[in-house]
């Protein structure tokens, strides 16, 4: 097996992450799509630390899961506030702006 | 012509692996996209994740793996679900296209981006073979990841550290709430309680049952003057419909049917 396979599924990942966010209307299961994007490119960045022989690729990938730990707390947070304004954690009923 | 992106064969054992876990992880992605049920999905979420920690460790990257289970499945999917308890776990999609046509579109797009993508890598070529992490971990992973994280790295270190506590901040904010009412003094509660609209619930409400017949939840106790009182089973379980008719529980309505037996 060629170690460039890693990548084939990180890619395959990231895009079903991306018709996830698309596609599904619970803001929890958009947001877990979301988080399996950032998971995605931390597999290419871990793979390319390998291939290139250093460990920048892994420092990236634990900043990008330190940042990953914030965008949820944050987004995790939302959610439940609008969840309580509008009892409906849809993401296709805050809809108020369009009309 | 190369058709593929060749950077050096691994290991048999890590391809073994890779074939095993690698499809298993692509068709859990795919589940966590078609299952109906929040929680079901974030069960294969975890799944993912974990299965991506094993690569990370198979790719000798030994730290971002352990911090992938203790972080990912550990922390972050702990927060899903506990989320996810608490706006209602049976929240299920409804399977309606709110904007027509979304659904092919979006198939569409992924698969042209996917086929992008993977050609991308089928076409490119490296030029040399992996070098590999040997040399890089050869005091240790951590080791190595703590020299560039507290050297070159250290600036970037320091910022994400201030996104941390911003975020923590920022979480208290949006989760916070403010009464728009005073809260009502134990005073206050208890004039409501003596002068308020009914004397009759002061001592509280009566506990469902009626004894010699029934004396299960569901159905209501009996007042003193021999008529049912619907208040005294839980309202959930009315609303349920679980309540058994209180009217066939009136004493002057056993009285008499007891006596039509006779």
């Amino acid at each position: 097996m060629d170690a460039s396979n890693y990548l084939y599924i990180s890619a395959l990942l990231f895009t079903i992450g991306a018709v996830g966010v698309v596609v599904r209307r619970n803001a929890i299961v958009v947001f877990m799509c979301i988080e399996l994007m950032l998971n995605a490119s931390n597999l290419s960045l871990v793979t390319f630390s390998r291939i290139n022989g250093d460990l920048d690729g892994q420092v990236m990938a634990f900043f990008t899961m330190v940042v990953a730990a914030c965008e949820v707390v944050v987004g995790l947070a939302i959610i439940v506030a609008i969840y309580r304004s509008r009892r409906s954690a849809s993401v296709d009923d805050a809809s108020l702006l369009k009309r | 012509m190369q058709l593929a992106l060749e950077v050096g064969q691994t290991a048999q054992p890590e391809a073994i692996m890779f074939w095993i876990l690698g499809p298993m992880a692509v068709a859990a992605a795919l589940g966590m996209l078609l299952v109906k049920k929040a929680v079901h999905s974030a069960i294969l979420m975890a799944f993912v994740m974990i299965v991506l920690a094993i690569f990370y460790i198979a790719q000798d990257a030994v730290f971002l793996g352990i911090v992938q289970i203790v972080v990912y499945t550990g922390a972050v999917m702990m927060l899903f679900l506990f989320i996810l308890m608490l706006v209602g776990v049976d929240s299920s999609d409804s399977l309606i296209e709110t904007i027509p046509g979304l659904r092919p579109i979006a198939f569409t797009a992924a698969i042209g981006f996917g086929g992008l993508m993977v050609s991308l890598l089928g076409r490119a070529t490296l030029g040399r073979d992996a070098i590999g992490l040997a040399a890089a971990n050869a005091d240790g992973n951590v080791e190595g990841i703590a020299m560039l994280l507290f050297s070159t790295y250290v600036f970037p270190f320091e910022v994400v550290s201030a996104l941390l506590i911003t975020a923590a901040m920022g979480a208290m904010v949006l989760a916070h709430q403010h009464r728009t009412t005073a809260r009502p003094t134990q005073r206050q509660l208890s004039i409501n309680r003596f002068r308020g609209a009914s004397l009759g619930t002061a001592a509280g409400l009566p506990g469902p049952g009626v004894y010699a017949r029934h004396n299960a939840v569901d159905v209501p106790a009996l007042l003193p003057d021999g008529t049912p009182a619907p208040t005294s089973v839980n309202a959930s379980l009315e609303a349920r419909g679980d309540m058994l008719d209180y009217k066939s529980f009136d004493l002057a309505e056993v009285n008499t049917q007891i006596e039509e037996e006779k």
